[in-house]
């Protein structure tokens, strides 16, 4: 699975590991907006200003030696479809897939970091550059160290819109400062089932936090993937807002939510393996599947993994189908553009592909009819935790 | 305010910075023609002075950034700013939304571009504070972490407090390192 994603330069390896408290973090994300100095914004520059900017950056960016390879992209010579697969990615933002309204890509482009896909370099979004790491798993001090770094080898080349006062300018006043937004995407189903989820959005939100869905501003969370973010980035240091995130909420956030499972495990456990196990019988049995469908089974995939009702199939199995069943990397799967109908069929027919080549391989072929007892065979990986109740 | 060469209202306000003084020159609509400041003069960045901003900012009927020509009613409307300059032009209106936004926040706390800074150490005194600020923005930043840090000791926030005491040092006393992040670093 691995080796196929790396091959079809599919989704990134960040997705590949589970990474620490990878039952919970999904994943962990640095974004870092930077402008140029002597330049106007990108939404103020005309196309031709526009371009003088990524003309500047081009060599700076790929001369930068920030990874390996650096895969640029003009997004002016995409398809949408490929900007959409990146999108999915999250290698760019939607705003910068879709351009401004009425207006070509015109001076837009992204460079990628290969092989690992986790560092992504957006040119003239909304600010000229916005740098972003993303990382598998509860690792954001990682992700900050390699965005730092980043940042350091391009400011070598470029001289950057800086005030003594107000830091680091950008377009939006509400990335001034630091310019540095961190993110966690944390899986939060059994908050979400005990209700306790609004608690830690007013919490978030009184700690200068913002709760979003998965997929960023104004989206609803689906299948229970919430993102937490920092709002505030002038005023505190990017020591503070790191320690802030990784030592003092995140670390509340993720013992709520093992709190929640503990508590569910005990009071419904039949309950919870009734529903991880009908997930898996619709993913590997059904022929039409919509995004948001899969979505939903696959969290609850998830769950059963992370409590160990499903043994033997890993999480970063999920956190790449996660990704495999969005429209565009369906499409881009199958090779040609599909209508709405054909992507829910193929998406069902690629789930229940992997996840029956998952289950063979991991010698355990879920059992659509599972007896009371005894327990499935317990093999060596698969034994119970100690204390876990039988 | 009045006008430096008379008595009429002063509508353009021209910041520069030469030899490292930031020179401001508040201008009635007659003397800025005069001298050709028109409200949307074109902004030229002298070598080796990187950010420095030098802004040109029409009062009055509207107020407009001299660099981008975006007036703070566009900016209010789609809540995104045209350039740089912007920040100086409105800056007095933009400071309470800033701070709203950002708990209570309008001073950056925080990483210096490294190479500016180490380029600015070069040079003298008022290179430096072209990048970290004068007394004025130390003074700011340091009451900043200051209430930060009683919050902090007020919640029994014990470890942040010792990192915000940490940020203090070096600003109470000498310029200290920035931060390393440890892990990480380019692959």
């Amino acid at each position: 699975m691995k080796e196929d994603q790396g091959r079809q330069g599919g989704a990134g390896s960040w997705l590949a590991v589970a990474g620490r408290a990878g039952d919970v973090v999904v994943s962990s994300r640095v974004r870092m907006a930077r402008n140029l100095a002597g330049f106007r914004f990108p939404n103020r520059a005309p196309a031709s200003e526009r371009t003088a900017i990524l003309v500047r950056l081009k060599p700076v960016v790929l001369g930068a030696r920030l990874s390996p390879h650096l895969e640029w992209i003009d997004l002016a010579s995409t398809t949408s479809g490929h900007r959409s697969s990146l999108v999915e990615e999250r290698l760019i933002s939607r705003q910068h897939a879709m351009g401004k309204p009425g207006e070509p890509m015109h001076g837009r482009a992204v460079a990628i970091g290969l092989p690992e896909r986790r560092l992504s370099i957006m040119i003239n979004e909304e600010d000229h550059l916005r740098l972003q790491v993303i990382r598998g798993g509860f690792d954001l001090s990682g992700a900050m160290g390699e965005i730092d770094a980043a940042d350091d080898a391009i400011e070598q080349s470029v001289d950057y819109a800086f005030s003594p006062r107000f830091g680091y300018l950008t377009a939006c006043p509400t990335n001034v400062g630091t310019g540095v937004r961190l993110s966690v995407m944390l899986h939060l189903p059994a908050l979400k089932i005990t209700r306790e989820i609004e608690k830690v959005k007013r919490a978030a939100d009184d700690l200068g936090l913002t709760v979003r869905g998965s997929y960023g501003e104004g989206s609803e969370a689906t299948g229970d993937f919430y993102q937490i973010s920092n709002q505030t980035t002038i005023g505190k240091s990017e020591a503070v807002l790191l320690r802030e995130m990784e030592s003092e909420i995140i670390p509340m956030v993720i013992a709520y939510e093992h709190n929640a499972r503990d508590r569910l495990m005990r009071g419904g456990r039949r309950g919870l393996e009734d529903q991880t196990w009908r997930a898996v019988g619709v993913l590997l049995h059904a022929r039409l599947l919509s995004t948001e469908e899969a979505t939903q089974l696959l969290s609850r995939l998830r769950l059963g993994i992370a409590l160990k009702l499903v043994p033997n199939l890993d999480l970063p199995l999920v956190n790449q189908l996660l990704v495999a069943v969005q429209p565009a990397h369906i499409q881009k799967a199958i090779g040609q553009e599909l209508t709405q109908d054909q992507r829910r069929e193929a998406r069902a027919s690629l789930l229940r592909t992997k996840l029956g080549e998952a289950f063979a391989s991991s010698r355990q072929p879920p059992r659509l009819i599972r007896p009371d007892r005894p327990e499935p065979p317990v093999g060596p990986s698969n034994r119970p935790e100690p204390g876990e109740p039988e | 305010m009045k006008c430096d060469l008379c008595d009429a209202e002063a509508t353009v306000h021209e910041t520069q910075i030469v030899n490292g003084q930031v020179m401001v020159r508040r201008l009635c609509e007659r003397h800025a023609a005069e001298v050709g400041l028109t409200g949307h003069a074109s902004v030229s960045i002298p070598a080796g002075s990187s950010s420095v901003v030098l802004s040109v900012q029409q009062q009055g009927s509207g107020l407009k950034c001299g660099n981008c020509g975006l007036s703070f009613a566009a900016f209010r409307q789609h809540g995104l700013l045209g350039c740089s300059g912007c920040y100086e032009a409105f800056e007095d209106k933009l400071s309470p939304l800033i701070e709203r936004a950002h708990q209570g926040s309008t001073h950056h706390i925080g990483k210096t571009p490294r190479r500016m800074l180490a380029t600015a150490r070069e040079g003298d005194q008022a290179a430096i504070e072209r990048v970290l600020g004068g007394a004025k923005e130390k003074a700011e930043r340091v009451a900043l972490l200051r209430k930060q840090l009683e919050e902090a000791i007020s919640m029994e926030q014990y470890e942040r407090a010792a990192a915000l005491r940490d940020e203090l040092r070096p600003l109470e006393g000498e310029e200290g390192e920035q931060p390393s992040w440890g892990a990480g670093g380019p692959v």
